[in-house]
């Protein structure tokens, strides 16, 4: 299996050759080169989960974790040291063909929608850059290695919201993006120094090895405030993935994220990058689920909660991106819930494989949702529902597209999205009724807001548009048919067979009685949504008034950006940066920087005339100072 | 046979006369005068302690041979380099030679 190291290695390649060639290379060339790579890419990931799962398969009952390519790369003490190397274990395997696919069919669709862009070989180069990341953050072989790709899909997430730079709007999301992300892996970080300082290793291996036996020995005995020190080093790590994933209430970023190009928006902030953060409690799921247990059920509440708490958010806005950045924090929070509610073995840790389950399948049905909308957008040019309406008839292709994503998250069966949403229901049936009736509330709302979306775009009122909005390109549909065949298919996949919390593999049937609820509140959702959206009324605007404060509270988006914002400006600043700033600018730059300064001005100042110029002069000093000398060598 | 120590204090003598001129004299020819005055009384010192010291040796002697004919190549060059300065400046004072352009 030591080809997988060219899975990271083209990637890598790709991006040096477009950064460094810049210009120097035609636009068409360079989608080109990005796209052919990113095929190669995909093609080996492919294969190599073909080799895993079916070639290598099981041995000894589960999955083994195979390193095929590792080497030390800094050594800290005799015992610890971070390595560099590819892991590959089912998740990351999934992982791999997941991010590869929507890469490859984002590169295609991007050489369309970003046609006769400035500095659309930049963007190549970063999506390059953002893939080879993400690709060594999920084939990481210890949690150090993680860190390092994590900080560098953000940087290339910074990168790509921001790449119309000119526009003060993308500054501020990148800014937004980087600061907010960054400050969790504040967390991220402290919580690995303190796991590892516990258990003197990094290795994913060793860490979760006998249900995390090693965390359990190393950190009993240590406590503080009550929780013991692995429950603090796995919280702390659990902010990191919260802030990359958008939890509430680190989630202010990802609907400002949105200003960056749509392609962005598809491949980073809805199918791979935001799901870091479930990735990494996955990874670490048995250190999870046996050291620090009541971590997990927070984990489980706070994803609930965001959950309910994106989706309605979502019914509000109308910015068709803002509302898929919602959907996308609300569908990420499922999963968090589900593995917050997974047991651990067998057919107990469904939560488990449901959650990776329904991030497989989220991944193709939301890339096919915003490719779907940056069609529609690239059409009608603006993101504002109010400005579209009646597209079907013009945009046939993308429509049907549109709806079978809108039907797949929606829940409604045979797609995919039904049987990853059922295991999750399932999933937290059994384990906690009232996350089960927040998660089934969340499923009902998710089917409405995007019949909203999608009645609001295709349906709706007749428009007259300034420009005919026309279908796009092959280069676009391509990918949105690739998906469509994926969204379509991946449902019917065993997945629990192949990824489940033990790596052992087990049947996971449908529940009939979830499913049946769950599907039956996706349809009551989507009716209610034709009822009120279908054709252009009145009643939308009379619900939304006799809501009042309520409505209004959740167009604003509960205010947790102005939250965020007294926090910064008023507390942060005023209490932390300022006091800071006068210590910096009197005692540093002040008293030790200036000072040194005047002080050597000074003494230079007062010794400067016995440099005259003058030899008579120095050589009067030079036998002043021989005599001295020869006095002293004499009589002392 | 006339003491060694009547040589030293004569070359001791002759030798802080010149340092004092170097320091204190402010005219070129006047300090380089002066400078011949220290060559001439180390050289003195070092046939003394030669005649005295080591009589079966003539070390000292030829170094001073050797002296002789380096301050009169070094009174030739300074000699040179005070006329050029002369024909530029008009003026050999040794504190007004404190430019290296005119």
């Amino acid at each position: 299996m030591a080809f997988t190291l060219f899975i990271l290695l083209i990637p890598l390649c790709v991006f040096l050759l477009l950064a460094l060639s810049g210009k120097r290379l035609s636009a068409g060339v360079t989608g080109v080169i990005g796209t052919l790579g990113m095929a190669v890419v995909a093609g080996l990931s492919c294969f190599s989960a073909y080799r895993y799962f079916f070639v290598i398969g099981q041995s000894g009952g589960n999955f083994p974790a195979l390193v095929p390519f590792s080497f030390e790369w800094l050594r800290f003490t005799d015992t610890l040291s971070i390595d560099l190397g590819i892991l590959l274990d089912p998740i990351s395997v999934m992982m791999l063909t997941v991010i590869s696919t929507v890469s490859l069919t984002v590169h295609l669709y991007s050489v369309g929608y970003m046609r006769g862009e400035q500095g659309f070989q930049r963007y190549c180069a970063f999506l390059s850059l953002f893939t080879f990341s993400m690709l060594g953050l999920v084939m990481a072989t210890n949690i150090f290695q993680m860190y390092v790709f994590w900080e560098l899909v953000g940087l290339s997430s910074y990168l790509l919201i921001g790449f119309y730079y000119t526009k003060p709007a993308a500054v501020a999301a990148s800014k937004k993006a980087f600061i907010v992300t960054r400050f969790a892996d504040l967390g991220f970080l402290i919580g690995i120094l303190l796991l590892s300082y516990c258990t003197g290793t990094f290795d994913f291996g060793e860490l979760t090895a006998n249900n995390g036996l090693l965390v359990i020995g190393s950190t009993t005995g240590m406590a503080f405030l009550g929780l013991s020190a692995a429950s603090w080093a796995l919280a702390l790590i659990f902010i990191g993935g919260a802030g990359k994933s958008a939890m509430f209430p680190l989630h202010v970023w990802l609907p400002d994220a949105m200003e960056g190009p749509t392609p962005v928006s598809a491949l980073i902030h809805a199918a791979t990058m935001v799901v870091a953060g479930v990735f990494l409690v996955a990874r670490m799921f048995p250190v999870y689920y046996f050291a620090a247990h009541d971590v997990l059920m927070l984990i489980g509440y706070v994803g609930a909660f965001t959950a309910l708490f994106a989706a309605v958010v979502a019914v509000t806005q109308t910015d068709i991106k803002r509302v898929l950045a919602y959907s996308t924090i609300s569908q990420i929070a499922y999963m968090m819930t589900a593995l917050g509610v997974s047991g651990f073995s067998g057919p107990d840790g469904l939560g488990y494989t449901s959650s990776m389950f329904h991030l497989f399948t989220h991944a193709f049905f939301k890339a096919l949702l915003f490719l779907g909308a940056g069609a529609v957008i690239r059409a009608v040019h603006s993101n504002e529902m109010s400005r579209m309406g009646g597209l079907r008839k013009h945009l046939p292709v993308t429509h049907v597209a549109f709806l079978v994503a809108c039907l797949a998250i929606a829940g409604i069966p045979p797609l995919s999205g039904f049987f990853s949403k059922d295991q999750i229901l399932d999933a937290a049936f059994h384990h906690d009724k009232v996350l089960f009736v927040a998660l089934w509330l969340v499923a009902g709302l998710t089917a409405f807001y995007m019949f909203r979306l999608y009645y609001n775009i295709f349906w709706g009122k007749e428009r007259t548009y300034e420009h005919k909005p026309r279908e796009a390109s092959w280069t676009m549909l391509v990918p949105l048919g690739i998906l469509v065949v994926l969204t379509a298919v991946t449902g019917f996949f065993p997945f629990s067979k192949f990824i489940s919390s033990d790596d052992m593999g087990y049947a996971a049937g449908i529940n009939r009685g979830v499913a049946a609820s769950g599907v039956a509140v996706a349809l009551i959702g989507i009716l209610a949504a034709r009822m009120l959206y279908r054709k252009e009324n009145d009643r939308p605007a009379q619900l939304a008034a006799r809501m009042g404060g309520f409505y209004r509270a959740a167009v604003e988006k509960f205010y947790i950006d102005e939250v965020w914002m007294f926090v910064t400006k008023k507390v942060i600043i005023n209490c932390v940066a300022r006091p800071l700033a006068w210590f910096d600018r009197h005692v540093i730059d002040g008293v030790l920087v200036d000072g040194t300064g005047r002080l050597t001005e000074k003494i230079a100042g007062s010794i400067k005339g016995m440099q005259s110029g003058q030899v008579q002069y120095y050589a009067l000093v030079f036998i002043a100072g021989a005599l001295a000398v020869a006095v002293w060598a004499i009589y002392i | 046979m006339i003491p060694m120590e009547y040589y030293l204090t004569v070359s001791t003598l002759m030798f802080f006369i010149g340092v004092f001129g170097f320091i204190s004299r402010k005219n070129l020819l006047a300090v380089l005068i002066s400078i011949e005055l220290i060559l001439n009384s180390v050289e003195i010192n070092f046939s003394i302690f030669n005649r005295y010291l080591y009589p079966d040796h003539m070390e000292g002697m030829f170094f001073s041979l050797f002296g002789i004919a380096i301050s009169a190549a070094e009174s030739a060059v300074a000699i040179a380099v005070i006329i050029n300065i002369y024909r530029t400046t008009q003026n050999i004072d040794v504190r007004q030679i404190n430019k290296m352009k005119n």
